[in-house]
């Protein structure tokens, strides 16, 4: 049974930009350790012998030419879900240009 | 105490494509007007779905192959997540577990830092490739006041981002791989591999040991560099400051630093408190890739012979000074003008050589063709034909130097030009002898001044009959002539 941790919780919300309450993450930590249970129930079953596959598509290679297409939208379209814009570019909150990549 | 410096380099090359990664927006971010080339997919717009640009796979194919990777024959795509303004999608797609190419090594040739010539001191030398994998590249932010502002036409333009094993170790080795790897981009016409313009981003992970020590020390990262010269000068200032830091006690932090070009110094960029936790995981909006035999041969085949290869064959087959071979084929399409116009004749190699790195190259200058050697007008073949004709005493050096000038201006053959102007050197004796006894006849004053011991007025006489013959006589002929109509005068005197 898994137990996740308001730690645990913690680092999970910051990764998904959220914040929570104290409340929330006693919650979360619940629903979060049930979802983990049931994916564990995965662990059951015996792979013996298959390989590991990244997809159960049946495609593959399915490539385009490197050619450019009229699929550009117009600048103000784009600048529609913009949280600020100074009509050019999205504005967001002042970030440190220092993350990898 | 004396350290051994330990640096592993991870280098992102911007593809050139004309369009990005998975989408078909115009991959041409540079000087766009901000947010003009973008649509659903590279704005992570809900339901949007990426297709893989088949050339930008193939880029990627062949500077594996360049580097003498093996290249993986299934491979699929991974999203690595994290969050950042400049990423659309929240996850950047990537190649983490099966890169397209791995296992590889690159051959550079470590010169004199200060005159970039082979000196004594200079060495080849081995750098293992760990991997070079596919990735998406970010969006653009600048940073005002209390807000930035992105720009995604650089989202999801082609990366390949090449790792290498910890096989660097001094400033001037990792100069002169990013410079090998650069001339190895632009060779394949996969980048312009401009590092001013971010087209090729070189970032060193660094550290110091005691000699003679295994465990590597505190790894540092450098990064913001924006030429080769920064990289040299920014790792030369972080190995004195480590240096110090530990002879006086003290610990490297892991840290990233930023390497500031105006000031010279390297400075810390903010501490990560938080740990990366990228949660790769494949990617479920695209199939993976199966390279076939027959696929990776077709690419294989557009593999061109390399800069450093041409290097050899140059100095060892045609004799070149290592000089002239490094600035022949330091640019791709000068190394082919080049190999024309010598016409695989190694006695003709030189002469090409000093044609190109001198006449055109000055005559390109000035005539400012920034378009490269491709939009000469002149042909390898008509600077063939030239050189021939300089061979075979049809021109002398001079009149061959304005005949090319007219090439390079007109683009019409060196024969043709020859001919139409009337500038084929004189080789007829009788012709010329006629200009030699005028010239005598005409000046008796410095006749007997060089009978009298005054050697330099032989000068003067061969002056007169290249002057009556418009340049145009045969200089050893005409000197010939002079000595023997001299000698019978002073006899007759």
């Amino acid at each position: 049974m898994a137990r996740l941790t308001v730690e645990e919780v913690d680092h999970i919300a910051l990764l998904a930009r959220l914040t929570l309450s104290d409340e929330e993450k006693g919650l979360y930590a619940q629903q979060l350790s049930a979802i983990l249970d049931y994916a564990a129930e995965l662990a059951d079953i015996d792979v013996e012998g298959i390989p590991p596959t990244a997809t159960v598509l049946a495609v593959h290679n399915i490539l385009r030419q490197d050619d450019i297409a009229g699929v550009s939208i117009a600048r103000d379209d784009a600048l529609k879900n913009a949280p600020r814009t100074d009509g050019a570019s999205f504005e967001v909150q002042a970030t440190f240009d220092n993350k990898d990549q | 105490m004396e350290y051994e410096i330990v640096i592993g380099m991870e280098t992102h090359v911007e593809q050139n494509t004309a369009s990005k990664m998975f989408c078909q927006c115009s991959a041409e971010f540079f000087g766009a007007e901000p947010n003009t080339h973008v649509c659903p997919t590279c704005l992570a717009m809900p339901g949007a779905l990426p297709v893989i640009n088949r050339r930008a796979v193939e880029n990627a194919m062949m500077i594996g192959l360049a580097l003498n990777c093996k290249i993986a024959r299934h491979t699929f795509w991974e999203r690595k997540s994290y969050w950042y303004p400049d990423l659309p999608k929240g996850y950047q797609i990537t190649q983490y577990e099966y890169p397209i190419a791995y296992d590889g090594y690159i051959d550079i040739d470590v010169r004199d830092s200060a005159s970039g010539n082979w000196t004594e001191q200079s060495y080849r030398k081995r750098v293992r490739i760990r991997r070079a994998h596919l990735e998406e590249d970010t969006g653009k932010l600048t940073h005002i006041g209390g807000s930035s502002f992105v720009d995604f036409n650089r989202a999801g333009v082609p990366l390949i981002e090449i790792v290498t094993e910890p096989d660097i170790h001094t400033a001037d080795e990792a100069y002169a791989f990013l410079s090998a790897l650069r001339d190895i981009v632009r060779y394949l016409g996969v980048s312009s591999g401009d590092m001013e313009k971010g087209a090729m981003r070189g970032e060193p992970n660094m550290s110091l040991r005691p000699i003679g020590t295994e465990p590597f020390g505190t790894k540092v990262e450098i990064k913001n560099l924006n030429s080769l010269r920064a990289v040299r000068d920014s790792i030369e200032y972080e190995v004195k400051r480590q240096t110090e830091v530990l002879n006086s006690g003290g610990k490297v932090h892991q840290v990233t630093m930023g390497w500031d070009d105006a000031r010279g110094v390297t400075v810390t960029q903010r501490d990560k408190e938080e740990a990366h936790d990228y949660r790769y995981f494949p990617e479920p909006d695209l199939p993976p890739l199966d390279v076939s035999e027959e696929w990776f041969e077709s690419v294989r085949k557009r593999v061109p012979e390399l800069a450093l290869s041409r290097q050899d064959r140059f100095t060892q087959t045609y004799g070149l000074s290592a000089y002239d071979a490094v600035v022949l084929t330091r640019d791709r399409a000068v190394a082919e003008y080049f190999e024309i116009a010598m016409g695989g004749i190694p006695a003709r190699a030189k002469a090409a050589a000093n044609w190109i790195t001198g006449e055109l190259f000055r005559l390109m200058g000035s005539a400012g063709v920034s378009a490269g050697i491709n939009a000469v007008k002149a042909s390898p073949a008509q600077l063939a034909e030239l050189i021939e004709m300089v061979e075979n005493k049809v021109v002398n050096i001079n009149t061959a130097k304005s005949v090319f000038e007219e090439m390079f201006a007109t683009g019409q053959g060196a024969k043709a030009i020859v001919d139409a102007k009337g500038l084929a050197q004189i080789s007829d004796t009788s012709a010329l002898d006629k200009a030699v006894q005028d010239a005598l006849d005409a000046n008796p004053g410095q006749l007997k001044g060089y009978l009298a011991g005054q050697d330099k007025l032989f000068q003067f006489f061969v002056g007169q009959v290249m002057k009556a013959t418009k340049g145009k006589g045969n200089p050893q002929i005409v000197q010939g002539l002079l000595k023997d109509a001299i000698e019978k005068r002073r006899l007759s005197v």
